[in-house]
């Protein structure tokens, strides 16, 4: 962490260009007191170089567009604070890791939405508009753990920062199966049982080894690897006929 | 078998294994500190019905839980068929089944005169 003086300083910025095959073009952009890295990348578009590929929406937390690899591991970029990760007045930004690159910062995330399916992630609801809602008792100990797992936005950080899914292009990832986790205690999804086979096999749960970094790097303070122990923890009693619920 | 079964055979036999394992060690330690003889441990290993239940259960086991664990490690780490890999540790399994049997019968009583 650096002391950044306010306007009198600036900023060097490596940012990746191009796509497999490109190379890092440094930037100077001011350092401002409060500066987000989303800030210092859009800058860099409107000032230095209008052709940079990069994504963002809300830019406050919400959407999960935005992550990028900032100094070498995955954030958002848009509730970052540069002064939180800069290092000697320097930024690297490079795009996440384990997705195709298109161009610059941005990537193809389609394997990982398409593993989110794969992994069971599809909620089957069993009730039309027209029969009453399901009450859904909030104490319950099934909906507690699905709370703990239901605020991922999709940001794809948890996946980037994994060196399994780095290493296992099979693997479906955290993210999925966090998302798994939480449909397996959702008393209204309707596919409980075919969601806990797509979330054992080939690829899923059992290629977890547990080395925690997509709990570590979760923006919203998720843990993954949580959920992922519960899916084993349900799969094994399910073996023995036990079923944990 | 799915991976789910295969997952649970082997995390199940890891906890059969693991105290099997733990009083196998400490038996090897007791055995080789105390100065026993070759002939004085077959003596011993024959005089039971406890040691062939003991390491049949052993073997067994092992037989299960070694194999699952190297086709994890083989489909994760080498490019190799994965239906190679299956028929392969299939083969393994039953090696190490062959073998560990065959060891638990001469040590304790089928193979001594």
């Amino acid at each position: 962490m650096t002391e950044i003086k306010p306007e009198t300083d600036t900023l060097e910025v490596r940012i990746w260009r191009g796509r497999d095959d490109g190379r890092f073009e440094t930037y100077e952009v001011p350092a401002r007191e409060n500066q987000t890295v989303l800030d210092v990348v859009s800058e860099v578009q409107r000032h230095h170089e209008p052709a940079l590929a990069y994504r963002f929406s809300c830019r406050v937390g919400v959407c999960g567009s935005c992550a990028m690899t900032v100094n070498g591991r995955p954030r958002w970029t848009c509730r970052t604070h540069v002064q939180k990760v800069a290092r000697e007045g320097a930024l690297t930004i490079e795009p996440l890791r384990s997705m195709p690159r298109i161009k610059d910062l941005a990537t193809d995330m389609s394997d990982f939405f398409d593993k989110w399916h794969r992994a069971g992630g599809r909620f089957e609801g069993t009730r039309t508009r027209h029969d009453p809602i399901q009450p859904v008792d909030p104490e319950s100990r099934a909906r507690k753990t699905a709370n703990a797992g239901i605020e991922c936005i999709n940001c794809a950080v948890c996946y980037a920062a994994c060196d399994v899914v780095a290493w296992d292009d099979d693997y479906v990832g955290p993210a999925a199966l966090n998302r798994a986790w939480t449909l397996l205690n959702d008393e209204k999804h309707g596919d409980r049982r075919g969601t806990l086979d797509a979330a054992t096999a080939a690829g899923g749960c059992g290629s977890c080894h547990t080395q925690g970094s997509c709990m570590k790097s979760c923006p919203v303070g998720i843990s993954p690897t949580r959920s992922i122990a519960g899916i084993k923890r349900m799969s094994l009693l399910d073996f023995l006929n036990m079923r944990g619920q | 078998m799915t991976e789910a079964r295969l997952f649970a055979l082997q995390r199940l036999s890891a906890m059969v294994l693991a105290p099997l394992v733990l009083v196998h060690v400490v038996v090897i330690i007791y055995a080789t500190r105390s100065g026993l003889s070759a002939d004085a441990l077959l003596e011993r290993t024959t005089s039971s019905f406890l040691w062939p239940l003991f390491y049949g259960l052993f073997v067994v086991v092992a037989a299960i839980h070694a194999p699952i664990g190297l086709r994890n490690v083989l489909r994760e780490w080498t490019p190799l068929p994965r239906r190679g890999v299956d028929g392969a540790v299939a083969v393994f399994a039953l090696v190490l089944l062959a073998l560990g049997l065959r060891a638990v019968w001469a040590v304790t009583g089928g193979g001594v005169p």
